[in-house]
């Protein structure tokens, strides 16, 4: 790892600051010693289970429904059909305001009358135990008549194809159309004009630990607790109770340890409505956990995108304009409430992004069809836009024979030109893709590579170099989702307090999945402080216990809950030395804090330990002059403003094998360099994209959910559906550019996608790099040896 | 066949008698019968590894493993390796290593990382990789749990040497 030197920041560069340091996370140990509590391993008195009879048709009349059988059996508390749950929770419909023209029918918990994938829920069978459950549930009858089941997106908008919700009118959710500067000209008066049509497999997200809720609706409070692997318990409380008709208050959301998320618990799902609709019915605790069949047949697929794109190029290399018509299939339902329209939305702002270009003409179609609902996974969006921008890049440089790093310098933005927007009207607070690219073509060693490659594919091997540049959403303001009317809120709090022996616990409304939520809460708690970080405790994840906030997604955790952390601490931090300064009888200025002691400023000679304050203040305040209420608990609240995202930005490079006897892609090397502003953790940073990196890698080479075409999912299991393992991925090497964000005092921004954002694209780019000397191009990923030996004409 | 069949082992290091149906799996009864919740179910057929423990010795796939067919044997889980300290310097890397993000998957991927220490003292990367293949982990990438075997080992040699 490597990283440039930032501009120190006055509030965080002081001393035994943990802010740019790797430092352990806390608590760690809980999850090595396998003492975590995941929602999976809950248990309460009285708790019952559920499990979902599920619809085996892609599309189907329900006839009827017939749980007299399954009634009797063994340990069998209930069997409910979605007509009875709908009189415990109201349907909901997955639409946004500020999406113009977005639309999607009613959805209920569980399907009543027809079912629109293969997977729908169609009963609720609870019991004593998951065992007694699945048992009952194979007894419950449902008679279907197959209705003719749309899945092929292409074909989803013709005439002859039904239409699934007849209410609508016609399959299309969603359209967007963007046009900006001068297209047509651009193209006419380009050297050369290529075009290509990429298209991107349907995955999900594959969780390790699935989806999973235990509610408990206590009757004689009047009052549901919600125990959810949840990314935003906040959102969870709010829809739980208008679809219950509680209040908010009478709706605790409690996430614990979560196995995994990456955008797949961020949303609402109907069987985890269900859930919570059955605890009110019956009394009683219930919980969910999704198997491995139901999680690939219900937890929200991704991506799933045709997209014809077009570039034009001038000989020198200035690209002139970009165009692209991207379709999408969504399943039979926008999800809720984040909706499903957003990706395609995303794709059409992201393309062309990295580059000065102004022309620049898109549109993007969102259908409907009968397969599992499509919605945010990590990355949102990004994997298409850059695959396709980078792609058509690299297409553009072989077309005028220009080296792909060289076009990309010719066209990438200054450094120096910020601020500034993209055609499609994104506002860039300060990038530095030219930097970054520099240091990149430093850490991969790139001449070499280059020279290795040429005398390797005289020997019959076939090595590619892929480059791909991106830009990533940060830090959302209210103009993601709150400007059109969802209750997801955009502001992160912080309450942070100095405890009775002279500990901080701190409340953050961010949660965390592994990222590091609490490390970095307590990193910027401790600092600002003068704390030392083992007294340092986070509590996240309660409705109750923090202040309301947004949560954890959309690489915001640390750009938005940090500020929020580091204002809180500030303050407090006034107010202690306030105190102190009363005590010691002295001025507040004329002192500071150092681990875990009030110093005086000049010599740094140690005044009073804050134990010794704490006790003082909250046992013998007797004791303190006169008109002195201390105050040792700040609370603080942060949303962007300025800009409506935080832009990050970065660059890949992929190097690799293919077996053109096999098929087979051997991924040898992966180096990123981005850039999130202030690192408040090097080794979390450096983790978050390492990680995102494989998971596009995965999108890359392995994962697709595969449907047939009546709409059947053919490997809904983690035999059949392929992810990355150990023994497939390379060592990937991270560098940073640091440019803070002027929008808080922190300057952090988000890392939680970049990894996600750029990898398919420079592992596309890599291989049809190395297919060079067979003059065949592949714009399809996943990157499957069929889709290989395909393009060769091997098969 | 769905009687309740008496079955008694020793459970890290523990005696227990107990009583279950046949069909019960060993992942399901450690966790539901004896609360041993470090367990994790990932894919419920023997992909993920999530639910790797070491029974007489050798790990195994507690989802593919039934309770009846561990009637007499000896079973550790990730609450025994801790407890014992068997793998507190593993533990210790992957904690320095930030080598588990959500952690999930760890309990699984200790118990094969020290199944290989114990075959192999000095494993490279290759190795370490090939026999992790097994176990899967969608947060980290496994370069950081890769480094953390690494290091364990290395360790482990040096101080044996």
């Amino acid at each position: 790892m490597t990283s440039s030197k930032t501009e120190t920041l006055s509030v965080l560069d002081r001393p035994n600051s943990y802010i740019g340091k790797t430092v352990p996370r806390p608590n760690l140990d809980r999850l090595l010693q396998g003492r975590a509590q995941y929602v999976s391993d809950m248990e309460l008195p009285r708790m019952a289970h559920v499990v979902f009879v599920r619809s085996p048709h892609a599309h189907a009349k329900i006839l009827s429904l017939d749980g007299a059988v399954a009634r009797r059996m063994p340990g069998v508390i209930a069997v409910v059909s979605g007509k009875e749950l709908a009189e415990i929770i109201t349907p909901w419909v997955g639409v946004l305001s500020h999406l113009k023209g977005l639309k999607s029918a009613p959805q209920n918990a569980i399907a009543i009358d027809r079912v629109c994938w293969q997977g729908e829920a169609v009963a609720a069978v609870v019991a004593t135990s998951r065992a007694a459950a699945e048992d009952a549930a194979e007894h419950v009858a449902v008679a279907y008549q197959e209705l003719q089941a749309v899945t092929d997106m292409g074909t989803a908008l013709d005439r002859d194809t039904p239409v699934i919700h007849a209410s609508l009118g016609d399959n299309l959710a969603f359209e967007r159309i963007h046009t900006a500067g001068a297209v047509d000209q651009a193209f006419a008066e380009s050297d050369a004009v290529v075009e290509a049509d990429f298209i991107f497999g349907r995955h999900t997200g594959v969780t390790l630990e699935p989806r999973s809720v235990v509610a408990d609706w206590n009757a004689a409070e009047a009052r549901l607790t919600i125990y959810q692997g949840t990314q935003a318990p906040h959102m969870v409380q709010n829809i739980a109770a208008l679809h219950l008709g509680l209040r908010e208050s009478q709706v605790r959301v409690v996430c614990k340890d979560v196995g995994g998320s990456f955008g797949i618990k961020v949303h609402i799902y109907a069987d985890e409505m269900a859930t919570y609709a059955l605890s009110k019915l019956l009394r009683r605790p219930v919980k969910f956990v999704a198997d491995r069949v139901e999680s690939f047949n219900t937890d929200i697929h991704a991506r799933d995108h045709r997209c014809k794109g077009k570039i034009g190029v001038k000989r020198d290399g200035t690209i002139t304009a970009f165009e692209i018509d991207d379709l999408t299939g969504i399943g039979p339902y926008s999800m809720y409430p984040r909706t499903s329209a957003i990706e395609a939305n995303q794709v059409v702002n992201l393309v062309g992004g990295p580059y000065t270009n102004k022309n620049y003409r898109a549109r993007a179609r969102v259908v409907f069809q009968n397969k599992n609902v499509m919605c945010q996974y990590r990355a949102v969006g990004h994997p298409i836009a850059c695959s396709v921008t980078e792609g058509l890049v690299d297409l553009a440089a072989m077309k005028i024979e220009m080296d792909p790093l060289e076009i990309r310098r010719r066209n990438l933005i200054a450094d120096d030109a910020y601020p500034c927007a993209s055609p499609s009207g994104l506002r860039f607070e300060q990038l530095s893709h030219h930097a970054a690219l520099k240091k990149l073509v430093g850490m991969m060693n790139y001449d070499a590579l280059r020279a290795e490659q040429t005398a390797l594919r005289r020997k019959g091997i076939h090595r590619g170099i892929g480059v791909a540049s991106f830009i990533e959403v940060t830090n959302p303001s209210a103009a993601f989702y709150g400007v059109g009317g969802a209750k997801i809120s955009a502001q992160d709090g912080v309450a942070v307090r100095l405890d009775a022996q002279g500990s901080v616990i701190c409340q953050t409304s961010i949660t965390e999945q592994g990222q590091g939520s609490e490390s970095l809460t307590a990193q910027i708690v401790g600092s600002v402080l003068g704390v030392s970080m083992d007294r340092v405790r986070v509590i996240l994840g309660d409705t109750d216990m923090t202040p309301y906030g947004g949560g954890t997604w959309a690489s915001r955790g640390a750009g938005i809950g940090g500020e929020a952390a580091l204002q809180a601490a500030k303050i407090l931090r006034k107010n202690i030395l306030d105190v102190a300064a009363a005590i010691l009888q002295t001025m507040p200025g004329e002192l500071d804090i150092v681990t875990d002691a009030i110093v005086n400023v000049s010599d740094g000679a140690q005044r009073i330990e804050l134990n010794e304050l704490a006790r003082i203040v909250y046992f013998r305040p007797d004791t303190l002059p006169p008109g002195i209420q201390p105050e040792l608990m700040a609370t603080k609240h942060f949303v962007p403003r300025e800009y409506p995202f935080a832009f990050t930005n970065g660059v890949q490079a992929a190097w690799l094998e293919v077996d053109t006897d096999t098929g087979f892609i051997k991924l040898l090397k992966h180096w990123v360099v981005e850039d999130c502003g202030t690192i408040i953790n090097p080794q979390l940073v450096d983790e978050q994209i390492r990680g995102g990196v494989v998971q596009g890698l995965g999108a890359a080479l392995f994962e697709k959910c595969v449907y047939d075409e009546r709409g059947q999912l053919t490997n809904a299991n983690m035999a059949d559906y392929l992810v990355p393992m150990s023994g497939e991925m390379p060592d990937i090497d991270v560098g940073h550019v640091v440019s803070p964000t002027l929008e808080s005092e922190l300057g952090a921004k988000g890392a939680g996608e970049a990894g996600t954002a750029g990898a398919a694209a420079a592992v596309s780019n890599a291989v049809n790099d190395a297919l060079r000397p067979f003059g065949t191009i592949i714009t399809e990923i996943p990157l499957t040896p069929q889709v290989i030996l395909t393009a060769l004409r091997r098969i | 066949m769905t009687a309740p069949v008496s079955i008694s082992m020793e459970v890290n290091g523990e005696r227990v008698e107990a009583q279950v149906t046949p069909r019960l799996n060993l992942a399901d009864f450690l966790r539901e019968h004896l609360q041993l919740t470090g367990t994790h179910v990932g894919c419920e057929h023997g992909v993920c590894g999530a639910c790797t423990v070491r029974v007489d010795g050798e790990i195994v796939r507690s989802c593919l493993m039934l309770a009846v067919q561990v009637d007499g044997a000896a079973v550790q889980t990730i609450e025994g390796l801790s407890d014992s300290g068997e793998i507190s310097d593993l533990q210790a890397a992957f904690r320095d290593r930030n080598a588990l993000q959500c952690g999930f998957c760890t309990p699984g991927m200790l118990m094969a990382a020290q199944d290989l220490l114990r075959q192999n003292q000095t494993p490279d990367r290759e190795q370490i990789r090939a026999h992790l293949a097994g176990n899967y982990c969608r947060c980290t990438g496994y370069q950081a749990i890769v480094d953390a075997v690494e290091s364990t080992a290395q360790a482990r040699a040096g101080r044996s040497a």
